[in-house]
């Protein structure tokens, strides 16, 4: 993402060589080359620091969660609620009751859908969504429209890959219960304004869901500057741990929304005919959580920061604009994904090649990108591809890298002369 | 890992001009075939007489090694009966799988084909068409059957 113009001190230039020892995994080779790491967007890597924490916290301090007198229950329990503080100054959420652990992106919207959405929303009701969304941000909502009979509305988008603000600002009203937004496209990497969409929405009385999936790794998300009222987003995304992910929530409408899980943790007391459900965050968390991967994503907090998040997106925006360019050169070469404002994700194709046989040549090369429909099917259907082939950027990422890239797609275009 | 070995020269001419490319209608039995993984889409028809195959053609998009695949597919199975399609259908299903699985002469064109194995995430690619000519071929057994 840009760097705000409004910033006194520029930030510190990265020092990508010695962010790269921190990535043990980049040293591997792939076919017998030098692995070329351009998939972050799907996954990213894990530094040295995320890696050693969880070690140091499977090897000193485990053991469950809230449930116990004993010096390890105790151990785990402040590591664990450690992170949840730490993830609530790194979003800068308000309380710490308002940082839910879940598995990720997905589970987040879920819980928002048939915690939030599904037991308010009815018949002329009205979810609105946009054409650039990811099936996690899709299929939940249809569910609830199929639950409850509201309607799911889809903002539309243009060949740049933007959405149609005045077509977004059109479709609200009233009716508009519900706004369900990606922050950054995974598939084309379009930096949606979302805080002036929140904010329309808001006018109308809706709430708004931000899926910051594809924002947290490289941008600092304030989620009150934003204003919305649930943010979402995963571990894995932002050099920490699979299987953790945090959801976001005004406390206000939290403190409203009935649990989506029962069982442990998320109660009070429980007898066989009434159970009361604990406080917030916990009445959403049923059962032991992902407390090694909390700590973990706390420790990929702490890696970012001592980084600079404006540091790694100054950088990304430099790989990305000269790849943009270097790919603009090649004859054949078609970017999908044109506006101006984007993070560092780069979506294309090559004529005469099918993103799959991209996919394998480039691998051949010890080239990781991601090829397919990048879980955004309608995002491919409005473009009319089956496919795009996608290099994404990452804080470890260099110009090397980029030329590499490049050197592998004149060895696609050779292969299929 | 060796690219020569998955793009062979009959890949990449039957993915460059695919053999009986295009519908058949009306026709006795058609399938759709669908990769989710890369967004591969096609669509067989088929012509029998009795349960031979008199004519086939395809419809699609596709990566190289799938279509090649369908073009190769329908150039071989042009004239079979369901007994020498199901014997065929075995021994592509070995080429594409075992490693050690030697194709033998009277695979012809069709052994290009084995280099995809070096490839585990393309074998889908390969077996897309064959699939669903499978599935054509008994959707059709079934629906005779029936009456
Ligand atoms: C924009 C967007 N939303 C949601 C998701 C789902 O994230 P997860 O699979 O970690 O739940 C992704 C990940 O691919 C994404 O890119």
């Amino acid at each position: 993402m840009a760097v705000t113009a409004d910033r006194i001190a520029p930030a510190p230039a990265l020092d990508v060589e010695r962010v790269r020892r921190d990535f043990p995994i980049l040293e591997r080779t792939i076919n017998g080359r030098p692995l070329v790491y351009l998939d972050s967007a799907a996954s990213s890597q894990r530094p040295l620091p995320v890696l050693r924490a969880v070690e140091r916290y499977e090897t000193h301090c485990h053991s469950n969660v809230h449930r116990g007198v004993h010096a390890l229950s105790q151990a785990a329990t402040e590591a664990f609620e450690g992170a949840r503080e730490r993830v609530r100054r790194f979003i800068n959420a308000q309380s710490r009751t308002e940082v839910i652990f879940v598995r990720g992106t997905t589970e987040g919207i879920n819980l928002v859908a048939q915690s939030y959405a599904r037991p308010r929303l009815g018949p002329g009701d009205e979810i609105l969504i946009t054409g650039l969304e990811h099936h996690a941000n899709i299929v939940p909502w249809q569910m609830v429209r199929d639950q409850t009979g509201c309607t799911l509305k889809v903002a539309p988008i243009n060949r740049r890959g933007e959405v149609e603000l005045d077509g977004f600002l059109a479709m609200l009203s009233p009716r508009t219960r519900l706004v369900a937004i990606a922050h950054v496209s995974n598939a084309l990497g379009t930096v949606l304004p979302v805080k002036r969409m929140t904010d329309a929405a808001h006018a109308h009385g809706a709430v708004v869901l931000v899926d910051g999936a594809q924002a947290i790794p490289h941008s600092a998300v304030d989620v009150r500057a934003l204003g919305c009222d649930f943010y979402a987003f995963s571990g894995h995304k932002l050099y920490g741990p699979t299987g953790i992910g945090v959801l976001y929530g005004r406390e206000e409408l939290l403190a409203a929304m009935p649990p989506w899980q029962g069982g442990g943790d998320m109660i009070l007391t429980v007898s066989f005919e009434k159970t009361t459900y604990n406080e917030l965050p916990y009445k959403f968390e049923a059962g032991t959580p992902n407390i090694s991967g909390a700590v973990g994503l706390a420790a990929a907090m702490d890696y970012v920061e001592s980084l600079g998040l404006e540091a790694i997106a100054a950088h990304e925006q430099r790989l990305l604009a000269l790849a943009t360019g270097e790919l603009e050169r090649i004859p054949g070469i078609e970017i999908i994904g044109t506006a101006p404002h984007k993070a560092a994700v780069l979506s294309f194709t090559m004529a005469g090649v099918h993103p799959h046989d991209l996919g394998t040549i480039l691998d051949s090369e010890g080239v990781a990108v991601r090829t397919g429909h990048h879980c955004a099917m309608p995002v491919m259907t409005f473009f009319e591809i089956p496919a795009t082939a996608r290099a994404s950027f990452g804080c470890y990422n260099t110009e090397a890298d980029v030329a590499a890239l490049i050197a592998a797609l004149s060895k696609a275009r050779e292969v299929f002369a | 890992m060796d690219l020569k070995e998955l793009y062979r020269d009959v890949i990449l001419d039957h993915n460059r001009r695919p053999r009986n490319f295009g519908r058949i209608e009306p026709c006795d039995a058609h399938a759709e075939g669908h990769n989710p993984l890369c967004g591969d889409r096609l669509t067989l028809y088929v012509r029998l007489k009795d349960d031979r195959i008199e004519d086939i053609r395809f419809e699609g998009k596709g990566c190289a090694i799938s279509t090649a695949s369908a073009s190769l597919m329908t150039e071989a199975v042009k004239g079979k009966d369901r007994g020498a399609f199901n014997e065929l259908y075995g021994r592509i299903h070995s080429l594409l799988t075992q490693q050690d699985a030697v194709p033998d002469a009277s695979l012809g064109k069709l052994a290009a084909l084995s280099g995809v194995r070096e490839f585990p995430a393309r074998v889908k690619c390969a077996s897309l068409c064959w699939h669903t000519l499978n599935a054509a071929l008994e959707r059709s057994a079934a629906t005779v059957s029936t009456e």
